[in-house]
């Protein structure tokens, strides 16, 4: 059953060689790949926010469970928030158990999810290098090596030739202001086109039966005898049992409507992107101790990023402080791009948790389910995310697979610890 | 780039400063439940507008401030030094 399913979600027909083909000589416009909708008054489940998070759990309750009464409303357009801006690395060379096991489930869903949506994400393993700048960041790499290792994620402490030969304009020599000592290296790590994989769930959970809803605030969740009952809208009002909070930066804005209290503070987030030059960089490469990681796209642009911004804000605004820190530091890791021109930069919203972990599922009020906490790292989560929330929805309790991640433990002092994986190479 | 109007050194770039964050009510750790203690150290009001927050100026006076600073706009309205009493207006 699920594979009929499955079939459907590839619409397939709609995109054969031969419709291609048929449609590029008749050049009509081509059509839209998901519907609109009156809003309904009423839905089984509604989730707010509309990126990879949110459309990946309306794909999953569809797909997986047969969940189709759904609505995602998204203040703007689809894949407007993080979803839209990030880097797109992919890993899952984390620090703790709990998030090897995860991350690593995550990359097995973006590995065969070109076939399962029909829609080509671009998922490109090149292999992601950790820099080591000091004995103390080389040790955290060792051990970070062997956690990953006993959960079969392959992951390797290399020295500095070893990265010569991976990355040949890089500078390992000992005369560098922070010389390299050795680098993490994980060969399944690499990037993948983030809007593709946004626009493929949104058009397979479209044609599952989901209602997408861009254009669509949410303004307030009712709530009776700490349960929900439905949302406001600035489309009108919409009664349900069920929310599921996936909003990122703005989640504590929702949780809120709610009267739940999150361990969260929005950071904005900068990346840089280059001119296209000739491929010379196959491996992701990321330096905590300079804070900035790099790759080259398949169009040829290197795509940098950094640290979130030095204080709490909710302002997408770019700062010259970012460009300037970020130039020196690249120049210090290749010091041959020197010539090359940056073509833009910009920023998106980091739902920085305490832990740098995310939190998922229940809370104390019945109904209300978060997905948030995404913070730097969370695109490469969606699918695992959106499965696992899926599964939350219909079974009515949360996955072995997030039982870390409940945002109870934080009155409970379990937190998850993921900082030294999560700071800098996100 | 944003700038803070130190008391002290009057505006400056907000490089210069290290961001401490939302100020909350501490509670007395001799009298408080480990509960309302990790309430304290991680939950937070996140808030999108006006807030009043802590910074310190570690490349000036060294002083702790407390700033009113608009988080969508990232607007300064005022920045006073912690430690001297403001009259409630
Ligand atoms: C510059 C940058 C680089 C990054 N690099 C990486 C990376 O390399 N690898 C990685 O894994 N992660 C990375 N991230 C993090 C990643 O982008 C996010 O964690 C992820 O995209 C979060 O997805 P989401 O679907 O939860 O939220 P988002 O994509 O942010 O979507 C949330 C949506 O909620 C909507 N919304 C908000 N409030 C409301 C409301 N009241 N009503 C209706 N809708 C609302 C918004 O409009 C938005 O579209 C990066 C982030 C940035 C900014
Ligand atoms: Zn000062």
């Amino acid at each position: 059953m699920a594979d009929t399913r499955r079939a459907g979600a590839r619409g397939s027909a709609r995109y054969s060689a031969l419709a291609l083909l048929r449609h590029g000589v008749v050049s009509h416009a081509w059509p839209p790949v998901w519907r609109s909708h009156d809003l309904k008054r009423r839905y089984q489940v509604v989730i707010i926010g509309g990126g990879i998070h949110g459309l990946a759990t309306a794909y999953y309750l569809a797909r997986n469970h047969g969940i189709t009464d759904v609505a995602v409303l998204d203040k703007g357009y689809l894949g407007g928030g993080g979803s839209g801006r990030n880097t797109a690395i992919l890993r899952s060379n984390y620090l703790t158990p709990e998030g090897v096991r995860f991350y690593d489930r995550s990359l097995e869903l973006y590995q065969g999810l070109a076939a399962d949506l029909n829609f080509n994400v671009m998922f490109s393993r090149r292999g992601h290098l950790t820099l080591a700048h000091s004995d103390a960041s080389l040790r955290t790499m060792r051990w970070r090596a062997e956690v990953n290792k006993v959960s079969g994620v392959d992951s390797e402490v290399i020295g500095p030739e070893e990265v010569k030969r991976l990355v040949p304009r890089m500078d390992v020599s000992d005369q560098a202001r922070y010389p390299i000592l050795g680098a993490l290296y994980h060969p399944p790590g690499g990037i993948v086109r983030h809007d593709a994989v946004v626009w493929g769930y949104a058009r397979a959970a479209d044609h599952l039966g989901a209602h997408l809803h861009q254009d669509t605030e949410v303004t307030g969740i009712d709530v009776s005898a700490g349960r929900v009952t439905g949302v406001r809208t600035s489309r009108g009002d919409v009664a349900t049992p069920l929310v599921i909070n996936a909003t990122a930066g703005w989640a504590t804005l929702v949780a809120d409507m709610a009267g739940v209290r999150l361990p969260v503070q929005t950071f904005p987030l900068q990346a840089a992107v280059t001119e296209p030059v000739k491929p010379f960089l196959r491996t992701v490469v990321v330096s905590g101790t300079l804070h900035v990681y790099v790759s080259q796209t398949a169009r040829g642009e290197l795509v940098f990023g950094a640290s979130v911004d030095p204080f709490a804000s909710y302002s997408t605004r770019g700062s010259l402080e970012f460009t300037e820190g970020l130039a020196g530091h690249v120049l210090q890791l290749m010091p041959s791009l020197t010539k090359l021109r940056l073509l833009r930069q910009w920023a998106g919203l980091c739902d920085m948790t305490p832990d740098f972990a995310p939190i998922m599922g229940h809370t104390d009020v019945d109904g209300f389910l978060v997905d948030v906490g995404w913070g730097t790292y969370g695109f490469k989560a969606g699918p695992v995310a959106g499965e696992a929330m899926a599964a939350c929805v219909a079974t009515g309790s949360a996955p072995e697979i997030i039982s870390s991640f409940g945002l109870d433990r934080f009155a409970r002092g379990q937190l998850v610890g993921e900082k030294g994986a999560a700071a800098v190479g996100h | 780039m944003i700038l803070l109007p130190c008391p002290w050194c009057g505006p400056r770039d907000s490089d210069e400063f290290g961001y401490i964050g939302e100020i909350g009510a501490r509670p007395d750790p001799r009298t408080t439940t480990p509960e309302e203690w990790r309430d304290y150290l991680y939950m937070r009001r996140n808030v999108a507008g006006w807030t009043t927050e802590r910074w310190y100026h570690r490349m000036g006076c060294r002083r702790y401030l407390t700033v009113e600073r608009n988080t969508i706009s990232n607007q300064v309205r005022s920045a006073t030094d912690a430690a001297v009493q403001v009259d409630e207006p």
